[in-house]
């Protein structure tokens, strides 16, 4: 009951673990013999595995052990990396997320992991260069779990094997294997000992002795000796001990020492945890070790947003209060209260910098999942895929990040699915087989762009017409007159699917409105750009955050009204001999196009006894392709503020979209100008 | 048994245009000056507006004209008490809030049926204490939210 404190810290370090394996997997499938990638995740991977040791989780500890073994193989060169062990790798830490999300669900994190746990011993086995001739498969296809081939030390075995180094003494790693039809198996053992001990000092042995003896391994073990004989020789002696057939000598380098003197820590998590009796009250003191070493390396602390939210709530009230502060200051006119009401000012000026920023997350999160989905998805349709990844680090808020995942899943896999050509097909046209998708996200304005390019098929606009037409969404008569962006609107429409024949990967169709409705709903929109044989780019625009918008502040008659800058065009100033008439309904010429002219005074009934001069002050506001001008008194200018609601009495306000406080303490209502454009 | 929770009653007095009202403390969050309110377009008569208390927006609604009373100025003694409903807070506008008394439960009337006032649907009893009559008010009824509803629609006039 005590580890429920701990559960939450576990799943999320956990997650960030297996996310740092997937990502560092996939560099190492680009360049296999870098070792550096191999130790970043065989770090990972050991964290991990201490971790669910210590939280109890057996299914999860076994698995990233095996898969630590054979990382530990890649690492020391005994294994060469290949696409067959990157998959069972992957393999494993799919399994290893769906215990993870079991465990967060609530559930035991329980989970057949036999079928990952014996493919990674044939790979650590059966290639492995130092028993090729044994029956590997048999000794693989034994279930449970299987010692550790490398030897790990505690403290103070570490500290002989240092102290022998500085007395001259080599230290030797020697893995031995028996013959598979030995009888028995603890008399040699026995005798291996035997010849050990006359040369040397035996300082470990995996499986411990007391193992060996009861006979419990398969038909190999590994011995720690220190000694003064040179390698060979000790390998020819143990050699003449009868069934050994082989003995692997290999001296143990102080570098990997090294090595392991960083990692000792971690290890005697894990370690205590494989041996079942060891102290279970020593082990959150390791743990807390090893969290105090990572934490080192990135300095990071984690707040629960609702924390920040209500952080946010007292700075706004400090805001206000500076606003009286200003005011006051300046009514008093006191050399010395204005200087410091300035410094103050400055200063809550840059924490209502930090803390916006505090709330914001590099998009990378939500992008770090993706080269993992497009390698599996390339596989699964046999097509060749490079993912490009730009502007991961453009920063966006939390809200925001929570929510785009999904669609962004979509437009990706409806990208390969639908966009990129089979290999095949992009020869016969003469592009590369291999093709690009490019994942991009910048900043523009108070805006985030995310783009999803492709340079596929492109989308055919006269087949999304016919369907369209067919699936009844548009008339025959209507799409005579579409543009192509019109045409390719349709795909987001509800019941609309172009893939010829109903794929697993991008569904049936279901998707893509779906897409679009969360998108709009987080207040951004999506647009598609294609052209045919060449490629689509799908085009999401977001706001950075949804608790802070931009508005322009416009005043009429006493009150002031806020108009997010979103949705503005641009404003100007007409002359009233300007307006024209059209059904009844005031318009202007804006730049060639007839826009409708609305008056806030109207919409909003404010009271008034002035007589409108003879220039108008007009802010031109968009609804998708729609255009209408606001006629206001005056514009104030452009602001950062923070959307709020109007609470839970005044719902459903015609046109208000929210309220926002400005920095005198007064309230200003948020136009809403899509309810102003129908 | 009854004493103890009957003595529990703890009531809120204001004043509205010569008559005394009360609201039970436990509905109650604060009690505000006015201060600037401003006004939301396409909303109820009696709905003045929103202020910005303490960094929440909180709309605020003029109980005269919720009863139908005639308006009057705010002067130095208008109140805006914060009243909460579940999830609903609400400032109400009122001519003073001058007093907190304790009443016993089986002190509250039901409202006489002569009253005939405008006020009467938002009644939920009478109370006396120290001679003085005071009119329970049905927050409820006040913030009735179906009625607010039909009120939006026909608003704006």
């Amino acid at each position: 009951m005590e580890m429920n404190q701990y559960l939450e810290v576990f799943i999320e370090e956990s997650k960030e673990h297996l996310q740092a394996c997937n990502e560092q997997l996939l560099e190492l499938e680009k360049n296999p013999e870098d070792i550096k990638i191999v130790n970043e995740i065989f770090r990972s991977a050991h964290t991990l595995k201490g971790m669910s040791a210590t939280m109890g989780y057996e299914d999860l500890a076994n698995l990233t052990h095996q898969m630590e073994n054979v990382l530990d193989a890649i690492r020391n060169q005994k294994i060469k990396v290949n696409a067959e062990i990157l998959d069972v790798v992957f393999l494993a830490v799919d399994d290893l997320e769906a215990m993870v999300l079991s465990i967060a669900e609530g559930g035991d994190g329980k989970r057949d992991v036999s079928a990952a746990v014996s493919k990674l011993k044939l790979i650590e086995k059966g290639q492995s260069p130092i028993q090729f001739e044994t029956k590997t498969e048999t000794a693989a296809a034994l279930a449970g779990p299987s010692p550790a081939m490398k030897s790990t030390y505690d403290e103070f075995e570490w500290t002989v094997i240092q102290q022998s180094k500085e007395q001259g003494f080599e230290t030797y790693e020697i893995t031995i294997a028996l013959r598979g039809d030995c009888l028995l198996k603890a008399a040699r053992v026995y005798m291996v000992f035997e010849v050990l001990e006359k040369i040397g000092e035996v300082i470990k042995s995996t499986p411990s002795v007391e193992q060996l003896e009861e006979e419990q391994f398969d038909q190999e073990f590994s011995v720690t000796i220190v000694t003064h004989e040179p390698k060979e020789d000790v390998e020819q002696k143990l050699l003449k001990v009868s069934e050994v057939e082989k003995a692997k000598v290999s001296s143990l380098l102080l570098e990997e020492l090294r090595q392991h003197e960083q990692e000792t820590e971690t290890e005697a998590v894990s370690s205590s945890s494989e041996a079942e009796t060891l102290l279970a009250e020593n082990q959150p003191k390791h743990e807390k070790k090893a969290q105090a070493a990572k934490q080192t390396s990135n300095k990071t602390i984690r707040v629960n947003i609702e924390r920040l939210d209500i952080l946010m709530n007292l700075f706004e009230e400090l805001v206000i209060d500076r606003g009286r502060l200003e005011q006051i200051s300046r009514e008093l006119n006191n050399q010395e209260l204005h200087e410091t009401v300035e410094h103050m000012s400055r200063i809550s000026g840059d924490l209502q910098n930090i803390i916006l920023n505090m709330r914001m997350v590099p998009i990378e999160t939500v992008f770090n999942r993706f080269p993992r989905m497009v390698r599996q998805l390339a596989r699964d349709l046999n097509k060749k895929i490079n993912l490009e990844i730009i502007g991961a680090d453009t920063e966006l808020d939390r809200t925001v990040i929570d929510e785009i995942g999904d669609p962004l899943v979509h437009l990706i896999r409806n990208a390969l699915d639908h966009g990129v050509e089979t290999p095949e097909v992009r020869k016969a046209n003469g592009k590369n087989e291999e093709g690009n998708v490019i994942l991009k996200a910048y900043h523009s304005g108070n805006h985030v762009f995310i783009e999803i390019a492709d340079d596929g098929s492109g989308i055919n606009k006269e087949k999304v017409i016919s369907k369209a037409i067919k699936k009844g969404i548009i008339t025959e008569q209507t799409a005579s007159v579409l543009s192509d962006k019109q045409a390719y609107d349709l795909i987001f429409a509800s019941g609309f699917s172009t893939a010829e024949k109903i794929s697993d990967v991008s569904g049936r169709g279901v998707g893509l409105d779906v897409v679009k409705n969360t998108i709009e709903s987080l207040g951004g929109s999506v647009t598609i750009d294609s052209k045919v044989g060449q490629g689509s780019i799908f085009s999401i625009q977001l706001p950075l955050t949804l608790s802070i918008i931009s508005v322009m502040l416009v005043e009429i008659e006493e009150e002031k009204y806020a108009i997010p800058l979103s949705s503005i065009i641009e404003t100007a100033i007409i002359k009233k001999g300007d307006i024209m008439r059209a059904h009844n309904q005031k318009v202007i010429d804006f730049r060639g196009k007839v826009v409708p002219l609305l008056s806030l005074k109207d919409i909003f009934d404010i009271p008034s006894d002035q007589q409108e001069s003879e220039f108008l002050s007009v802010v031109i506001v968009r609804k998708g392709d729609k255009m209408a001008g606001l006629v206001v008194d005056s514009f104030i200018g452009q602001q950062e503020v923070v959307l709020k609601s109007l609470g839970n009495y005044l719902t459903n306000v015609f046109a208000i979209s929210g309220a926002t406080i400005l920095g005198d303490g007064q309230v200003a209502l948020i136009a809403d100008c899509n309810a102003l454009i129908k | 048994m009854t004493e103890a929770t009957a003595a529990d009653l703890k009531l809120i007095v204001f004043q509205l245009k010569d008559k005394e009202y009360a609201i039970p403390v436990s509905q109650v969050r604060s009690i505000e000056k006015v201060e600037h309110i401003t006004r939301v377009p396409g909303t109820a008569g009696f709905v003045k507006g929103v202020i910005n208390l303490r960094g929440v927006v909180t709309p605020i609604i003029s109980l005269r004209s919720r009863f139908n009373l005639e308006e009057a100025e705010y002067s130095d003694y208008t109140r805006v008490i914060i009243a909460a409903l579940d999830d609903m807070e609400v400032g109400l506008i009122v001519d003073s809030a001058n007093d907190v008394i304790d009443v016993h439960h089986e002190s509250v009337e039901p409202p006489p049926e002569v009253v005939g006032a405008e006020e009467a649907d938002f009644i939920k009893g009478v109370t006396k204490a120290d001679k003085r009559l005071m009119i329970l008010i049905d927050l409820e009824k006040v913030l009735n939210p179906v009625e607010q509803e039909i009120l939006n629609g026909t608003a704006g006039m």
